[in-house]
C-alpha cells in the first residue's frame, strides 16, 4: 500500500448547470491533517460527499483508502468516520443510545459496540451525561457526541465538515484539544472550514478553494510566507475615501488593500512602516500591526474576505 | 453496485437499518403500545356494540352480519393503514430533512436502498404485530368466524407495505410538510370514511360503485372481511390481493430511486 490514504484526480461535480467542483486533484497521506478552506460556496462541501465515498464525482478518478468509490462504497464506508456539518443525532434517545445505535450501522457485535461506546464517553468527555437525551445537550456537546459517533467504527480516515461552526470559543478549543489528540493517535484527518485560525491550528497542509476550484496549497506558514508579507498593517480613516488613499499608501507597502472597513498595508516590518507614514504625514484614526494570516492569502488570491 | 449483502453472514445489509429502527422503537414504545391494544376495545365497544344496537334495530344484518362482526375488520385494515401514513410521512421528512439521521446513515456502509428498505421493513413488522394484537382483541368480541382469520396480520402487513412503500417515496423527495396535511385531509380520512368501512359498497348510488373500487383501502378492507368470515369468490379477492401487491411493488420501485437521488446527489 502506498502513503497516499486517498488520491484525487481532476475531481468534477456538477449539479444540473451547476459546476460546483470544476476538476481539483489532491492527495492526502496516512497521518496527516489535511484542511479545505474556503468560503461558503467554494465547493468545500460537495468535495467532502465525493472523499466520504457517498456522493459519485460525475467525472475524475478518486480512490479512498486504495480502493474506486463506484465499485467498493460500502466496504470504503466502512473504514471512515464522517462528521457532517449538521449533528444529524436522534435527539430522543439518549447520548448513549446514540453511540450505539450507530455501531449496529457497521455491524460491529454488541458487546464489541458496548466497550467502544463507553470509552467514546470518555473521550468526548460525556461520561456523566450518558444516559442524558441528546435535546438537552449544549451545541458543543452534541458536536462532541457527534465526533465520537463517528469513532465507533475506529476509522483509518476521519472527515469533519464544519467541525467548529456556530460553537463558543471554549467549545471550539475544547474540540480541538480533541482533534490532536486524535492526530496522535495516528487518525488521518480532512477537515473543511471557513476559519482561517482553526485552518492554521489543525491542518497540516491545505488546499484554498474558491469558486469550485483549488487556488493554492500547501502548509499553512509556508502557504503564508510564499503568498503574503510577514506583517500587516490595519489602517482606519474614518472617511468613506478610502480609494483615494490606495495610490498615496501604496510607495509604503508590498501591496496595499482596501476594504470597505479599513485598508491593509502588507510589509516587511510593521512598525517602521507605521513609523514612515507619520513622517509622511498620513495619520490613521487606529492602526494595528499584526502578523500574516491565511486570510490574507485568501484575500491575495481571490480579492475577497473569507467571512463575510 | 456492490454486493447487497454482508461479507460476514450472507444477510442483506438493510437488516442493519431495521434494527435501528426496531431498537428505537424498543426506547419509545410504551404509549404506542398501550394504545395498540386499548384503541381497538374502545373502537369495538362503541362503534360496534354500541352503534351496532341502532343498527340492528333498524336494519338487521349488514351482508349477513352482524354490525360487530361487519366492522372489526375494517378496523385492522384502516388501523394498519393509518400507522403506515403516520410512520412514513413526517419521520422520513425529519429523517432526510430536519434531523437527517438518514443522511447519517448514508456516511456508513449502508446504501440508499438499504435505508429505505429497513424503514418499510420495520413499518411492515409493526403492523403484522399489530395485526396479531387486533385479531385476538377482535376474537375476544366474537367477531371471529373462520381459520381465515389468521391471515388477519398478513392483510395488515401487506396494507402497510402497500401506503408505505410509495408514501415513503413521496416524503423523501419532499422539501416541507405543507402537502402532508393537505393529503390527510383530501385523501386518508375519505379514504378512511369512504371504502367500504362502516357500510357496505351497496349502500352508494350504482355510478359510484366503479369509483370504489379505485381506493386502495377499499381492497384492504375487501381482504380483511373475507378472511374474516372466511368467504368470498376467489376471483374477487385474486383482484383485491393483486392492486395492493402492485401498488407495493411500484412503491418500492419508486423509493429506491428517490432514497437514492435524496441521499447521495
Amino acid at each position: 500500500m502506498t502513503g497516499h490514504i486517498l488520491e484525487a484526480r481532476d475531481l468534477v461535480k456538477r449539479f444540473g448547470d451547476l459546476d460546483a467542483v470544476k476538476g481539483v486533484s489532491f492527495t492526502i497521506e496516512r497521518g496527516e491533517s489535511f484542511g479545505f478552506l474556503g468560503p461558503n460556496g467554494a465547493g468545500k462541501t460537495s468535495t467532502m460527499r465525493m472523499i466520504s465515498a457517498v456522493s459519485q464525482p460525475t467525472s475524475g478518478s478518486l480512490r479512498i483508502l486504495g480502493l474506486d468509490p463506484r465499485t467498493h462504497g460500502p466496504e470504503i464506508r466502512g473504514r471512515l468516520g464522517v462528521v457532517p456539518q449538521e449533528d444529524t443525532l436522534e435527539l430522543e434517545l439518549s447520548v448513549r443510545m446514540n453511540l450505539e445505535m450507530f455501531g449496529r450501522y457497521f455491524d460491529i457485535p454488541r458487546t464489541v459496540v458496548r466497550e467502544r461506546a463507553a470509552e467514546l464517553l470518555d473521550f468526548a468527555q460525556l461520561a456523566e451525561r450518558a444516559n442524558d437525551k441528546v435535546d438537552n445537550l449544549s451545541g458543543g456537546m452534541k458536536r462532541r457526541l457527534t465526533i465520537a459517533r463517528a469513532l465507533i467504527n475506529r476509522p483509518e480516515l476521519l472527515i469533519l465538515d464544519e467541525p467548529t461552526t456556530g460553537l463558543d470559543p471554549q467549545a471550539r478549543h475544547l474540540l480541538w484539544e480533541r482533534l490532536y489528540r486524535l492526530k496522535r493517535e495516528g487518525v488521518t484527518q480532512v477537515i473543511t472550514t471557513h476559519y482561517m485560525d482553526e485552518a492554521e491550528q489543525l491542518c497540516d497542509r491545505l488546499v484554498v478553494m474558491d469558486h469550485g476550484t483549488i487556488v493554492a496549497e500547501g502548509p499553512p506558514r509556508e502557504l503564508i510566507a510564499r503568498l503574503s508579507t510577514r506583517e500587516v498593517v490595519e489602517l482606519r480613516f474614518g472617511t468613506d475615501s478610502h480609494e483615494d488613499l490606495h495610490e498615496r499608501l501604496s510607495p509604503y507597502a508590498d501591496r496595499v488593500e482596501v476594504l470597505p472597513d479599513r485598508i491593509l498595508l502588507y510589509v516587511n516590518d510593521g512598525d517602521d512602516a507605521l513609523r514612515a507614514l507619520h513622517e509622511a504625514g498620513v495619520v490613521p484614526t487606529s492602526a494595528l500591526v499584526r502578523r500574516s494570516s491565511l486570510e490574507d492569502v485568501f484575500l491575495r488570491l481571490t480579492g475577497r474576505t473569507l467571512v463575510d | 453496485m456492490a454486493s447487497a449483502l454482508d461479507s460476514t453472514l450472507g444477510w442483506p445489509r438493510w437488516r442493519r437499518s431495521w434494527w435501528y429502527h426496531a431498537t428505537f422503537y424498543a426506547q419509545t414504545w410504551r404509549g404506542s403500545a398501550a394504545s395498540t391494544v386499548l384503541f381497538p376495545i374502545f373502537f369495538l365497544a362503541s362503534l360496534g356494540v354500541g352503534v351496532g344496537h341502532l343498527v340492528s334495530a333498524h336494519t338487521g344484518l349488514v351482508q349477513g352480519q352482524t354490525y360487530l362482526h361487519f366492522i372489526a375488520p375494517s378496523l385492522l385494515a384502516t388501523t394498519t393503514m393509518q400507522m403506515a401514513e403516520g410512520e412514513s410521512l413526517w419521520p422520513v421528512l425529519a429523517s432526510v430533512k430536519w434531523i437527517r439521521s438518514y443522511h447519517a446513515a448514508a456516511a456508513t456502509p449502508l446504501e440508499p436502498e438499504d435505508i429505505y428498505a429497513g424503514k418499510v421493513t420495520w413499518v411492515v413488522t409493526r403492523a403484522f404485530a399489530t395485526g396479531v394484537v387486533y385479531t385476538i382483541v377482535i376474537g375476544a368480541f366474537g367477531a371471529l368466524e373462520s381459520w381465515w382469520s389468521l391471515t388477519l396480520p398478513f392483510i395488515g402487513a401487506l396494507i402497510a407495505c402497500a401506503f408505505c412503500a410509495p408514501l415513503v417515496a413521496f416524503a423523501a423527495r419532499s422539501q416541507s410538510d405543507g402537502p402532508f396535511s393537505v393529503i390527510y385531509r383530501f385523501a386518508f380520512v375519505p379514504m378512511f370514511l369512504f371504502s367500504a368501512t362502516f357500510f357496505p359498497v351497496s349502500a352508494y348510488p350504482g355510478y359510484l360503485r366503479p369509483l370504489v373500487q379505485l381506493v386502495p383501502l377499499y381492497h384492504g378492507v375487501a381482504l380483511a372481511r373475507a378472511a374474516a368470515f372466511g368467504q368470498g369468490a376467489f376471483g374477487a379477492l385474486a383482484g383485491h390481493l393483486a392492486f395492493l401487491v402492485a401498488m407495493a411493488v411500484a412503491g418500492v420501485a419508486w423509493g429506491r430511486h428517490t432514497m437514492r437521488r435524496r441521499l447521495v446527489d
